[in-house]
């Protein structure tokens, strides 16, 4: 790998995917991109006895499908790199214990799937393993126990806040020929602009996204005219829009070739979920389906994908604090 | 150039879409209506059933309190106050949702450490600040009252 300006990484041995699954729930089968999950499942309890047991096996079946389609063994995976929105991680722990495999905990709250593509990469292409896995998911039900209010408590949420995709991605990299490969990874700083709405993530997000995207632009001499499409992880509509105007401050139009996971997932007035989708889990099934099907269709050949993350914590909310924003950027190809 | 924390508020509050008031108005309007008319069609009731006045305003709250956590504990109430807002939130029905939903979610983590210790999360502080503040009237009365 080498470096490329200030925080961009571009890596010299393709490290390419050879597998990827996603899994989600009900609502998210409903949605638009319905055909294009590996697995669903109806019950959101997913067989088991809590909600936070459910995201784990969400995460463990990610796994299973991601192995079994790029047609390798746990044993041949030398480091998993996970993540997930419960405290301390148990979506992670619990549900990835019994494959055996080195074990990354990361938490980059929504910014997990491209934080631990990014980190997974990095360890192919400098030789320090030649399999890794990322992951992460999100469930709406846990997500909303831990953050906000019990699911049959009476409350109306605001215009502006989000919908938690239950759901999972996982992807399978190593070293392999004509398969979509991570160009380059760029890591994000946080960003906290002051916003203290816990019902206007995609606000809190936006100027994370936008600086990571400025940098990544500057770092590699390109524009946004250089890629098919950009990515964003779950800023919804209000998030995009202030994008568009950050990025418009310095110059950058990004409107039309940019989509949001978040806006894409569900159909926001239908599936009313007011802004649009959030959760580790949007992004990861996002990127685990309808984009790396594309991507092998031929449809995009050179791509950015970027999940945003709002690292914030209940207790923060509490005593007042502002939610500092967080994006990691992958440059996704294929020849 | 990065805009200031204030520059970036107001630019947040542009793009952010508003509540629409005038349907939760109406929403809120109609169903608190609802329920308030609901009770005082029971009150009806149980007076003609020949009950005392004493009882009867024992037994209307009851029933209230009872359906409210029926149709938290059946998963329709949130469906209605999604609508309703204070409608359902400001009657006694939103006090019984507050303390029958956490009971309900958090279960798993136990009867005690769970259901016992979370019951009252979010029905607590108006406990606190209801009892708190019928103290306080209370003394202003007694106070008021030596005069």
């Amino acid at each position: 790998m080498k470096k490329c300006g200030k925080r961009t990484i571009i890596f010299e041995n393709r490290p390419s995917v050879l597998g990827y699954a996603s899994v989600v729930g009900k609502k998210e089968h409903e949605g638009p991109l319905s055909e294009e999950f590996d697995f669903y499942t109806e019950d959101s309890f997913f067989g088991e006895k809590t909600f936070e047991k459910a995201e784990s096996k969400l995460q463990k079946t990610a796994v299973k499908i991601a192995l079994e389609k790029a047609r390798l063994d746990e044993k041949d995976i030398d480091n998993i790199f996970a993540g997930d929105l419960l405290n301390q991680c148990i979506g992670s722990s619990f549900g990835l214990k019994e494959f055996g495999i080195p074990f990354i905990g990361l938490y980059g709250a929504c910014s997990t799937m491209s934080l631990s593509a990014g980190l997974a990469a990095l360890f192919v292409d400098s030789g320090a393993a030649a399999h890794t896995v990322a992951v992460t998911s999100s469930h709406f039900c846990s997500a909303e126990r831990q953050y906000r209010f019990p699911l049959n408590y009476g409350s109306q949420r605001t215009p502006t806040a989000q919908w938690t995709v239950t759901g999972s991605g996982a992807l399978v990299l190593g070293k392999g020929e004509g398969k979509p490969y991570i160009n380059s990874v760029t890591f994000g700083e946080i960003a906290d602009y002051g916003i203290k709405d816990t019902n206007n993530m995609g606000a809190a997000m936006a100027p994370a996204a936008a600086d990571t995207l400025l940098h990544f632009f500057s770092d590699t001499g390109t524009k946004a005219e250089n890629y098919d499409i950009i990515f964003t992880g779950d800023l919804g509509y209000v998030g995009t829009n202030l994008l568009y105007e950050l990025l418009e401050k310095e110059k950058t139009d990004i409107r039309c070739r940019h989509s949001d996971c978040g806006l894409i997932i569900f159909d926001r007035e239908k599936q009313d979920v007011h802004a649009g989708a959030s959760g580790c889990g949007c992004s990861a099934s996002v990127l685990c389906s309808y984009i790396l099907h594309r991507i092998e269709k031929g449809d995009f050949k050179n791509i950015l994908f970027m999940s945003t993350g709002a690292l914030l914590s209940p207790t923060s909310s509490f005593q007042g604090s502002s939610i500092p924003g967080i994006a990691h950027l992958l440059n996704i190809k294929k020849d | 150039m990065r805009p200031s924390n204030k520059e970036y508020d107001e630019m947040t509050k542009r793009v952010s879409p508003p509540s629409s008031k005038i349907k939760d108005f109406v929403f809120a309007y109609l169903i608190g209506g609802f329920i308030c008319v609901l009770g005082q069609l029971l009150t009806e009731l149980y007076s003609f059933l020949g009950f005392e006045e004493k009882v009867v305003k024992m037994a209307v709250p009851s029933t209230i309190i009872f359906a409210a956590a029926l149709l938290t504990g059946l998963k329709i109430f949130d469906k209605i106050a999604k609508r309703a807002g204070a409608g359902t939130l400001v009657p006694i029905t939103g006090f019984a949702n507050a303390v029958v939903s956490p009971a309900i979610e958090f279960k798993s983590e136990g009867q005690v450490l769970g259901l016992g210790a979370k019951m009252f999360t979010i029905a607590g502080p108006v406990l606190v600040f209801g009892i708190t503040a019928s103290a306080v009237y209370g003394i202003i009365l007694w106070i008021a009252g030596m005069f």
